[in-house]
């Protein structure tokens, strides 16, 4: 073909032997899942009655509280990309475009979670729940508020690396001197351009909020993860089988978005 | 597997003989997969110690036909030759060159000298030869003084000088320049490339140096080959290239021309009344477009009316040491004439225009 | 998340920034009038809109890590004490501490050189190809592989019952459990840890693996280089931040993980997260309430610790790969 290959870049054959190495490995423990939730009865057959047990109208009951969990985790999911949309992505635009000093701060403020670990966050959380409990019942959705900080490292890293790209200031500006109000800049001509660092940053949330265990564990709510623990303790075959139907879920939204990310930026380069 | 006598000793500036080798690009053809092709037939000779440019627009292969050279690029057919030797089994490491980048190739994590010792390293030249090399060559681009800075810690010129001390500490054989000045400011370009003339006359290194910029081209170069779409269309001095362009498009691409439609007659091309010889081909018969370089064009007095063309003023340019001014022809042709900067014209004056009658080149009116 | 364009960015390092270095307009800027006449304009307005977000960052940030940090400061009848400040020296506590390092240590050094090796095999992958896209979409997801399913996953591997161990003990005549149960203790948890650690050092190292220039390479070539003086000489020590970087990431991520251990270790304490649950479930613990508030304090320390580090490293990456 075309260029040498450089002395930076590993052969095929190196490459796909790691690769390769590495998936056979990783996915051995997905596998094992699989296998788990196939186990028909002590002599050791395989079949999918697990799997038939969980769209049997009968065991609705039994599983309640799983349902009821991801039911849970997709509402709480709903509620942080909106924690994430209306109050972080504004936050951001306005530090860039009026407060510049301040990105530092700002930066400063969601990387915080990172270094202050869930289990600690929750040792405060719990005072500061049964304030929002008087105020606005214990319905799950409000740990949402909580999650919203979980995921800001993520989400501010995913939306900073688009706003970089897009010169939001220029952009503002000019829709300014064409006569455009603060409104229409934010929605008509700033938010388009950044709309692949908001997906991100939903996705990267979605993902989060759907693996979180810790805070909802230890606050006593019940979402996907804590239904699972419990769920596991009784029936841990359709347990396992809800994880893998979770990571394949995520993976495959993962998956998608990435391509067409990719398929857009074959066709945009010249 | 051939392999570079790099023990030879390197000749030494000021005894009389070239440093560099011979050069020989040989009918080189580079397909690209896609049935492509980004060179297609290079051929070109570099004497020893010679400054060949590698002119043309984007896409033209200057770049690629730079690379195949250094040997980072596989070519499909023909051959590369230095001092004779085909080096096509040679890998970049062993061919014995020295190379600037057109953007920052300094590593990061060393001193500007241990990049320019870097070379010798490679070498295993000792440790007190080496610093004692490197710190000359950083004396050379007149940057001794700051040899233990780190790459970021210095503006974009002084990163290329340091580049080209590094690529000449070794006493390569042959000089690669890849489009080194181009990130550059205007300002820092023009003093950088006179600098390299310099060095480069003194150490008398065969060099390629590639650059889409004519002008850059046209001022530091032995010779120029002007490349479009994998070919080379037009090799020769700078004045040649100037002032007998063998085709349109060198023409064209060279210096600024005015396209002015004329017919073909015996003893060159009639344009506005003036019969003037005609460079290069000349395209069957009849009506056809006269590239005329503004220099060329000179404002007179009505005394020979069958001569010449009235013209109207449109603008005018201060460029410092000249003027250059647009007249508009009667038929809508717009003229650009280059004269003395104490000349001042008002737009809308009417004028008259003849041709100083160099010879021009000519193709065919579309 | 880890699309080609984000990443290029995500770890702040390493983005093509534009050749030519403009000079700053502010600098003309600020020398056309003296600093005390610059008027401030319409600032009040603006301000107003940071508010909503710093409310929230305040109710749900700020005051929940002071009332944790704040807590071990105090017992149980509120009064100020540093027993449980001293209660971190006891042999338990720090018996955890010391579990809780060596856990973060080992998943983090082998999870960082198969991240590592994973990206350089990347390098030869097309960025926009399917390959690639996998992996960061695999990546992405058992980053944040939450602790119950890697329990589930790992139990179902090599517990007990898991398909390895009855693998090996059918096939090969290996009881992996010949020395008892170790899935369900601390050794128990560095595979699973691995699991979630080597992907996530892959999101995070990529960036600077993508940020060797190729000119750096052929610039070796054409100085006479090999390919091995290039990567010992050129790529690692330029990696090198970057690495450690990503490193001590790996560390805090290991360090801080609650959910896998609390899903495989049941009871007891071994590790300091398992130690704050303790700490919050059970009413007293050695007789000292706000024993977690003290744990989460001793947490927050090693963490601050490793972010600072973590960010000074990464200022040096960004520095040279500029």
């Amino acid at each position: 073909m075309s260029a040498v290959r450089d002395s930076a870049t590993p052969s095929k054959l190196t490459s796909r032997v790691i690769l390769v190495v590495v998936a056979v490995v990783f996915a051995v423990p997905i596998l094992s899942m699989v296998e788990f939730t196939l186990r028909a009865g002590i002599d050791g057959g395989h079949d999918l009655g697990h799997w038939a047990a969980i769209l049997d109208p009968e065991n609705s009951r039994k599983y309640r509280v799983l349902f009821q969990g991801i039911g849970n985790s997709v509402v709480l999911a709903a509620v942080t990309v909106l924690i994430v949309v209306v109050l972080l992505l504004p936050t951001m635009i306005l530090v860039k475009l009026r407060f510049p000093k301040l990105q530092r701060v700002l930066e400063f403020v969601c990387i915080i979670p990172i270094t202050v670990p869930a289990i600690v966050l929750v040792v405060g959380l719990a005072p500061v729940y049964s304030v929002v409990a008087r105020l606005l019942g214990s319905a799950p959705w409000t740990l949402a508020f909580a999650y919203g900080i979980t995921v800001l490292p993520y989400a501010y890293r995913a939306i900073a690396a688009n706003l970089q790209s897009v010169d939001v200031g220029t952009l503002a500006e000019a829709a300014r001197t064409l006569g455009a109000g603060w409104g229409t800049v934010l929605v008509r001509v700033l938010l388009p351009n950044l709309r692949r660092g908001v997906l991100t940053a939903s996705v990267i949330s979605v993902a989060v909020v759907l693996g979180e265990y810790t805070i909802a564990s230890l606050l006593g709510r019940n979402t996907l993860q804590t239904s699972l623990v419990q769920v596991s303790k009784s029936d841990p075959f359709v347990a396992v089988a809800f994880a893998l139907l979770a990571l394949a879920f995520a993976f495959v939204l993962l998956f998608i978005i990435g391509r067409v990310g990719s398929i857009r930026r074959i066709r945009e380069t010249p | 597997m051939t392999t570079i006598d790099q023990s030879a000793p390197a000749a030494t500036p000021g005894d009389g003989r070239p440093a560099g080798a011979a050069v020989r690009f040989d009918r080189v053809v580079k397909d690209y997969g896609s049935g492509a092709r980004a060179l297609d037939g290079v051929s070109l000779d570099l004497a020893p110690g010679e400054f060949v440019a590698l002119l043309g627009p984007s896409g033209c292969g200057k770049t690629t036909a730079l690379r195949s050279l250094a040997g980072l690029e596989d070519i499909t057919s023909g051959s590369v030759l230095i001092d004779g030797v085909d080096v096509v089994s040679v890998p970049t490491n062993k061919r014995d060159l020295g190379m600037v980048f057109q953007s920052y190739s300094l590593f990061p994590h060393l001193t500007v000298l241990e990049n320019v010792e870097f070379g010798l390293r490679m070498r295993k030249v000792p440790a007190a030869e080496r610093r004692t090399r490197a710190a000359e060559s950083l004396d050379l681009v007149g940057l001794g003084h700051l040899a233990a800075r780190y790459a970021h810690q210095l503006s974009g010129g002084q990163q290329q000088r340091v580049a080209l001390a590094r690529a000449l500490v070794t006493r390569p054989r042959v000089l690669l320049l890849d489009e080194p000045l181009s990130a550059l400011d205007a300002k820092v370009r023009v003093q950088l490339r006179d600098e390299i003339r310099r060095i480069q006359s003194e150490l008398r290194i065969t060099t390629l140096f590639v650059t889409h910029d004519q002008e850059e081209a046209l001022a530091v170069a032995d010779r120029v080959a002007v490349m479009r779409a994998g070919v080379i269309e037009q090799i020769g001095t700078p004045e040649e290239l100037y002032s007998r362009p063998s085709s349109p498009f060198v023409a064209e691409f060279i210096g600024l021309s005015n396209r002015i439609p004329g017919v073909l007659v015996p003893g060159g091309v009639e344009v506005l009344g003036q019969v003037l010889p005609v460079i290069g081909e000349q395209p069957g018969d009849g009506a056809v477009v006269a590239l005329v370089r503004p220099e060329d064009v000179v404002f007179t007095d009505a005394t020979e009316p069958a001569v010449g063309s009235a013209a109207v003023v449109l603008t005018s340019s201060f460029l410092g040491p000249v003027r250059r001014t647009t007249v508009e022809l009667p038929d809508g042709t717009l003229v650009a004439v280059q004269h003395g900067a104490t000349e001042r014209l008002e737009a809308g004056e009417s004028v008259r225009i003849r041709f100083a009658g160099r010879p021009v080149p000519v193709h065919a009116a579309p | 998340m880890t699309t080609s364009a984000t990443r290029r960015s995500e770890a702040g390092s390493a983005h093509a920034g534009p050749a030519v270095s403009l000079p700053p307009t502010d600098a003309s800027d600020a020398s056309a009038e003296p600093a005390a006449a610059r008027p401030r304009r319409r600032p009040r307005w603006a301000l107003l809109g940071l508010t909503p977000f710093a409310l929230y960052a305040l109710l749900f940030l700020a005051v929940p890590t002071f009332l944790a940090l704040a807590t071990g400061f105090f017992d149980g009848d509120g009064a100020f004490t540093l027993d449980n400040l001293t209660a971190l020296t006891e042999p338990a506590v720090l018996g955890a501490f010391a579990s809780s390092f060596w856990v973060s240590a080992v998943t983090a050094v082998a999870g960082a050189v198969v991240g590592a090796l994973v990206c350089y095999a990347l390098l030869a992958v097309r960025p926009d190809g399917l390959i690639r896209t996998f992996v960061d979409a695999a990546s992405s997801v058992l980053a944040q592989f939450g602790g119950v399913m890697l329990a589930f996953a790992f139990i179902a591997t090599i517990g007990i019952q898991g398909l390895v161990t009855v693998f090996l003990k059918d096939r090969l005549g290996l009881d992996l459990f010949a020395d008892g149960v170790w899935l369900y203790q601390v050794p128990g948890l560095l595979l699973p840890y691995l699991y979630f650690q080597v992907p996530l050092m892959v999101i995070t190292f990529m960036p600077a693996m993508e940020g060797l220039k190729r000119t750096w390479s052929e610039a070796n070539a054409t100085l006479g280089g090999t390919r091995f003086t290039y990567w010992i000489r050129i790529a690692m020590p330029i990696l090198a931040p970057s690495f450690l970087g990503s490193l001590l990431l790996l560390f805090a991520n290991a360090f801080s993980s609650y959910a896998t251990a609390a899903a495989l270790i049941s009871q007891g304490a071994q590790i300091v997260p398992l130690q704050i649950r303790g700490a919050l479930i059970s009413e007293t613990v050695l007789g000292r309430e706000n024993l977690a508030g003290s744990l989460a304090i001793g947490m927050i320390v090693v963490m601050v610790v490793m972010m600072t580090a973590y960010s000074a490293l990464q200022a040096r990456t960004e520095r040279w790969q500029r």
